[in-house]
């Protein structure tokens, strides 16, 4: 029996993005469906009650929500190709670590870039920058986080690449500048074809937040 | 990344858990490594002034808990239960289902409990007012999702089936902590009418020796908890 794969999903979303490429990598046919947030469809609220937020992965069936849950279940199913957690449990428990590192500090502080200003915004910004000087001394010289390989922790933080313009233009400010190391590194990633072809151009990203922010009444 | 690091020959199976006599989240990994019979060795911290153990072996967050196995250091509770999962695979309980669907359903509602329940319960602990309210008021939406979650299996004696897992672990913090923040607030968070199945959860929680013979000690956890509440209001009050 084929199995039958849709994602539900935002183009714009780094978070959709990790989905998107750890089934690139895994050659994964799938179903893609650009939801509207503001208007959310029946199978999103159906397969995602909780939260009822993007990305669901919908595999035969049955729904599993939370980005980096749904990359360890592809992982997990699909583990003869291209795994993305290693197999040692100290090194996975790593890659968790720094998986949920940047879960916890990138998205978060990367939005008060774009919604906020002056003090908060400055503040904000070197919050972030220190958090991306971490991320790149873990990296070390290490071509990616998976060694000579993308692994979770590359899926989990490469989306976000796609967002560096948004938080440069809001924040005023280069990345490159702070963390070269961490640039060389995304840049190397973006050679993946899973990953250019799944990242959106960033100026895209900006016109999306410039017009979120018009909506919001964000200035 | 670190590379696997072959262990020093005095090294071996060491285990040692730096943690505090309070925190609920090393609570989570006493829990674990008890449950699955593993001896350790306890380094308890005084997070006013962190040991360089502490800073050296967790220097991205400086927190607790930090579990060290042949001297290499795990850290985030949640982290620390998988890897104990994973190299102590053979030791009951299961932690964690091995189905795929079933582990991802799993982690999903250990993420919930730290992601969205704690969060709001600590905002209706140290918040007053609208803050305090719209603390509440998400810890009850939060609690009937978990009740229904709960009630999905018949047979259901836990989160994690008939034996406790890694989301019963997560939700241990109820079991004390709720009644206590119920006292020190003087408000009613679970109740008999809607959530009758998370009480009786509560109280074969409390059952489970491993459990029972853990909690820290409860005069020093009220007094702990009044003084964070005081201190709270009180900030707030200078605030204004």
């Amino acid at each position: 029996m084929a199995d039958e794969v849709i994602l539900l999903d935002k183009w714009v979303s780094p978070f959709g993005m990790r989905v998107r490429i750890a089934l690139a990598e895994k050659g994964i046919k799938y179903e893609y469906r650009d939801e509207d947030l503001r208007n959310k469809g029946e199978l999103l609220l159906k397969m995602n009650p909780v939260h009822k937020k993007i990305p669901v992965l919908i595999h035969n069936g049955k729904p599993v929500c939370e980005s980096n849950i749904i990359v360890q279940y592809v992982d997990e199913v699909w583990h003869d190709k291209a795994p993305l957690l290693p197999s040692d449990p100290y090194l996975r428990a790593q890659a968790r670590f720094w998986a949920d590192f940047v879960d916890k500090k990138i998205y978060d502080t990367g939005r008060k870039l774009w919604t906020t200003k002056g003090d908060e915004q400055k503040s904000a910004t070197e919050e972030f920058i220190g958090y991306l000087k971490t991320l790149e001394a873990e990296l070390g010289d290490k071509p990616y986080y998976g060694g000579e390989k993308m692994n979770y922790v590359d899926v989990t933080m490469i989306p976000f690449y796609s967002w560096f313009h948004t938080y440069e233009a809001s924040g005023n400010f280069s990345i490159e500048s702070h963390c070269p190391k961490l640039m060389a590194w995304a840049k190397r990633c973006m050679q993946h074809e899973s990953v250019s072809k799944t990242l959106p151009e960033p100026e895209k990203n900006y016109e999306f937040v410039l017009q979120m922010k018009k909506r919001l009444g964000i200035e | 990344m670190a590379t696997a690091r072959e262990p020093e020959e005095d090294e071996e199976e060491e285990v040692k858990l730096i943690k505090t006599w309070s925190s609920p989240y090393a609570l989570r990994a006493v829990w674990a490594l008890k449950l699955k019979g593993i001896p350790y060795e306890s380094i308890d911290e005084d997070l006013t002034h962190k040991s360089d153990i502490l800073l050296h072996h967790n220097p991205v967050h400086k927190k607790v808990p930090v579990l060290l196995h042949h001297g290499r250091s795990i850290c985030e509770s949640l982290v620390i239960i998988e890897y104990i999962e994973e190299t102590w695979s053979q030791n009951p309980p299961r932690l964690l289902p091995q189905d795929p669907l079933q582990r991802a359903e799993t982690r999903f509602w250990a993420k919930f409990v730290d992601d969205k329940a704690l969060p709001a319960i600590w905002q209706a602990f140290s918040k007053e007012g609208k803050e305090q309210e719209q603390g509440l008021s998400e810890t009850a939406e939060h609690l009937r999702l978990l009740e229904a979650e709960l009630k999905k299996k018949k047979k259901r004696l836990f989160f994690g089936g008939e034996e406790i897992g890694i989301v019963d672990i997560a939700l241990g913090w109820m079991v004390n902590l709720v009644p206590l923040f119920e006292r020190i607030l003087g408000v009613k968070i679970l109740d008999e009418e809607h959530h009758p199945a998370l009480l009786k959860w509560r109280q074969r929680m409390s059952d489970v020796d491993v459990v029972k013979e853990n909690w820290p000690p409860r005069d020093k956890l009220v007094a702990k908890w009044t003084a964070i509440r005081e201190r709270c209001v009180g900030k707030a009050a200078a605030n204004e």
